[in-house]
């Protein structure tokens, strides 16, 4: 426990010792900036949903790009070796790893606070769905960390990394806006593994068992895949 | 301290260690020597537990690394090749997050650091980035990780590799210093490095052990005769030759070239380990010749080394 508090630290102050914290943070805060209040002002409406409808989408490229480095760096570099003959444990280093990329996430979302605010200074907000949105947003944030977390552990490049982990949280992210594409009989199936649907009954504020076991599932599948990759790589 | 018994590690299908069995007792100052990619590192690193043996067991104290791989890493000190640290940390924040990961309390984080930037001369450089710092001082600041336990193995992988010659001599001073104490392992290919700092010396080639023993009693295995180098003023060959020739035991004499007319210069090969010294002494006395040179070479670490691994 003790180590993966220190690895959780290690990792968080190697974010903003870095100008990536900054640079990734105010590409979100932009893009996603722009895209809620254009939209803001045409629907006139007090309400956050377009801000959280959009938020898996700008997810599935922000968080791998602030993912990709976990592993991958460590292994380019080679100081994988240097952590792992130190008493720490795979999974310490895996879980440390993960919760400093959802951390990360977390402090990503912050400053988003600003628009609830203002808009409640103008109108009338409805205060359930933005508090849903934002545990929602959280759950979702740390599933896609975690899968970028696997991709990262896959290879020795970032490039690579954050690639395949944009690959994995857009279809994450898509792949239940596509249920016509497949075949009657695993709709269904299809339809529960879509991050997409299971963040939006979040948002809309039923904080439903399913949905929240649904990204404990993803976080931990990912990151057992993780430190599979690890192991394999001995 | 270490048992190593049977290691064998297979890439694919390429054999890096082949079957390499091992005591290493505690106290001991050992070097892993071999040409590149004799399987000096991938032994190492198994020792470590970064690794898992294709076959074979490795007990350090009383613990398999198999299967308490922790308890192990507990025991030893590493510093893989080429000190591959964080680039973009600071050194002290870097000492600082060692130390937390090995549960210093804060004070005694605060001591031990100082105690090693201490012995690893790190004063200067603690608030630099290590991406920043030069081989040599990047080098240290491994050391100074590989020592914040206080462990009681230190494995060391080329720790002198790419530094300059006097850097070099800092290390070799850092490791002897730390030795007094602590068994150390540590890989290189430079042979005097060996000679200089360890107790013993483990050459492999091609994944198995080809001598192992002190430096000395590798050398007299492998010894097969001496020879005598000897440079006279004035002298015939011929003659010179005839006269020692009759000493016995002494097998062949070559003229070597010379850049001085009047200077002889001859290797006297002698069979056995045998030291003719005086008796070619006493014959070139009794014939009054000038001596400009005359000394015995030892069979080197070096030839040996050559002799061990460029065969087959």
């Amino acid at each position: 426990m003790q180590q993966i508090k220190h690895i959780f630290y290690k990792e968080l102050k190697d974010y903003f010792t870095s100008p990536i914290a900054y640079i990734v943070i105010s590409i979100f805060l932009l893009v996603t900036g722009w895209f809620f209040f254009m939209a803001f002002f045409l629907s006139n409406q007090a309400s956050l949903r377009s801000f959280f409808s959009l938020l898996p989408f700008t997810f599935a490229f922000v968080i791998p790009a602030v993912t990709m480095r976990l592993f991958s760096e460590e292994m380019s570099i080679g100081s994988y070796e240097v952590l792992m003959t130190l008493p720490v444990s795979l999974s310490d280093i895996v879980v440390g790893k993960f919760l400093a990329g959802s951390a990360f996430v977390a402090a990503m979302l912050l400053p988003t606070l600003a628009y609830p605010l203002t808009i409640s200074f103008v109108g009338n907000l409805d205060w359930g769905p933005v508090v849903g949105g934002y545990l929602g947003a959280f759950f979702l944030g740390s599933a896609y960390t975690a899968v970028g977390l696997f991709a990262s552990a896959l290879t020795r490049n970032q490039i690579i990394a954050f690639i395949i982990g944009v690959l994995v949280c857009f279809s994450l992210t898509l792949v239940d806006k596509m249920l016509f594409f497949f075949p009657q009989s695993i709709v269904q199936v299809v339809g529960y593994i879509g991050a997409d649907f299971h963040f939006q009954n979040i948002s809309k504020g039923i904080v439903d068992s399913r949905d929240i076991l649904y990204f404990a599932s993803v976080i931990f599948i990912s990151l057992y895949g993780s430190a599979l990759a690890m192991t394999e790589k001995k | 301290m270490i048992h190593i018994e049977g290691l064998t590690k297979y890439y694919d299908d390429f054999c890096a260690v082949d079957n390499i069995s091992l005591d290493i007792r505690k106290g001991e100052i050992i070097g892993l020597l071999g040409p590149n990619g004799a399987g000096k590192t991938t032994t190492l690193r198994m020792l470590t537990g970064y690794f898992q043996p294709s076959s074979g067991t490795i007990k350090v104290k009383d613990f398999f690394v198999s299967d308490q791989a922790l308890d192990v890493k507990r025991c030893i000190g590493y510093l893989p090749e080429s000190a591959p640290l964080y680039h973009d940390m600071i050194v002290y924040d870097y000492l600082c997050y060692v130390a937390d990961i090995w549960g210093f309390t804060s004070e005694g984080k605060v001591s031990r650091i100082r105690k090693l930037s201490d012995l690893c001369g790190l004063e200067n450089i603690m608030h630099k980035t290590i991406g920043e710092l030069s081989k040599g001082l990047k080098q240290r600041v491994g050391i100074a990780h590989a020592m914040m336990s206080d462990p009681e193995i230190l494995i060391l992988d080329e720790p002198t590799s790419g530094l300059d010659p006097n850097q070099i001599v800092e290390i070799r001073k850092i490791i002897k210093d730390i030795g007094k104490e602590k068994t150390i392992i540590l890989s290189t290919h430079i042979l005097t490095e060996a000679e200089a700092t360890c107790d013993r010396i483990i050459i492999i080639n091609k994944g198995k052990i080809v001598a192992d023993g002190t430096t000395e009693s590798i050398k007299q295995s492998e010894e097969e005769g001496s020879s005598i180098n000897i440079s006279l003023k004035d002298a015939e060959f011929s003659t010179v030759e005839s006269v020692l020739k009759s000493i016995p035991n002494v097998m062949e004499i070559k003229k070597n070239p010379s850049d001085q007319e009047t200077i002889l210069s001859i290797t006297v090969h002698v069979k056995d380990a045998k030291d003719l010294r005086e008796d070619i002494y006493l014959m070139i006395k009794k014939h009054d010749w000038i001596i400009i040179e005359f000394y015995q070479e030892r069979h080197s670490l070096e030839n040996i080394f050559r002799t061990l691994t460029m065969e087959s």
